[in-house]
């Protein structure tokens, strides 16, 4: 399938790209994470800790063993600091 | 209820004006200005980015939720984005009710969740360079007393 991902704040310069396609077999958010660490590096030092990380599924807060079927855009942003 | 995501500045007078006009049945007007703040003196910018789209929809959230939980007689969340110096507006909330314990806790509910819950983020710019305003634990404990 084919996922939208979408980074913000330091896991988008990390990655180096604000948003781009992935063709995954992924069934969870975590196994998503996985295939792109498993990737490059740039991914593998995005994710290293992902304690530090948050997870929106199709612009709705969400958890890393959520099931990704019939989502369409999956956003990875650090810990939010509005207000 | 309005929430609004926006790069230029408001004017909380005029807002507050706006949300009353023509009304009687409101007795307590509350509202939280929120301001960039230099606390090192070497701050040039704050840079603020947020998620178009699951922004709105958050803030939405929040001020739903608040209005089920306090009658209200309106409510309004205005949000900035981009780059701003200090002593700038970041953002406002406001909220009117016949009695000044909901307005006041109304505003306080809306400020704790929309820190922790809303797609912001900071990136303040400095004379040694830039860094991510990390969250604070005290943000996500905050949220335990609603």
């Amino acid at each position: 399938m084919k996922l939208d991902v979408v980074y913000f704040a330091w896991v988008r310069e990390r990655i180096g790209v604000p948003r781009e396609t992935v063709e995954t077999q992924a069934a969870t958010v975590n196994d998503l994470i996985a295939e792109l660490r498993a990737r490059e590096d740039r991914y593998d030092l995005a994710f290293s800790d992902v304690s530090a990380v948050r997870v929106a599924l199709d612009q709705s807060l969400s958890d890393f063993d959520a099931p990704l079927a019939g989502v369409r855009e999956v956003a990875f942003f650090p810990p939010m600091t509005g207000g | 209820m309005v929430v609004r995501v926006q790069l230029e500045d408001f004017n909380l007078g005029q807002e507050l004006d706006h949300l009353r006009a023509g009304r009687r049945d409101i007795g307590a007007l509350v509202s939280f200005t929120g301001l960039v703040r230099d606390d090192t003196g070497d701050l040039t910018a704050l840079e603020l980015e947020h998620y178009p789209g699951m922004t709105e929809a958050a803030l939405t959230e929040i001020e739903t939720e608040a209005r089920r939980r306090w009658a209200l007689n309106d409510s309004l969340i205005i949000h900035r984005y981009g780059p701003l110096k200090p002593g700038d507006q970041i953002m406002m909330v406001a909220t009117a009710a016949p009695h000044r314990k909901a307005a006041f806790e109304a505003a306080d509910y809306l400020m704790d969740f929309l820190k922790s819950r809303a797609p912001f983020w900071k990136k303040e710019h400095g004379v040694e360079g830039a860094r991510w305003v990390d969250a604070k634990e005290d943000d996500e404990a905050a949220l335990k007393r609603w």
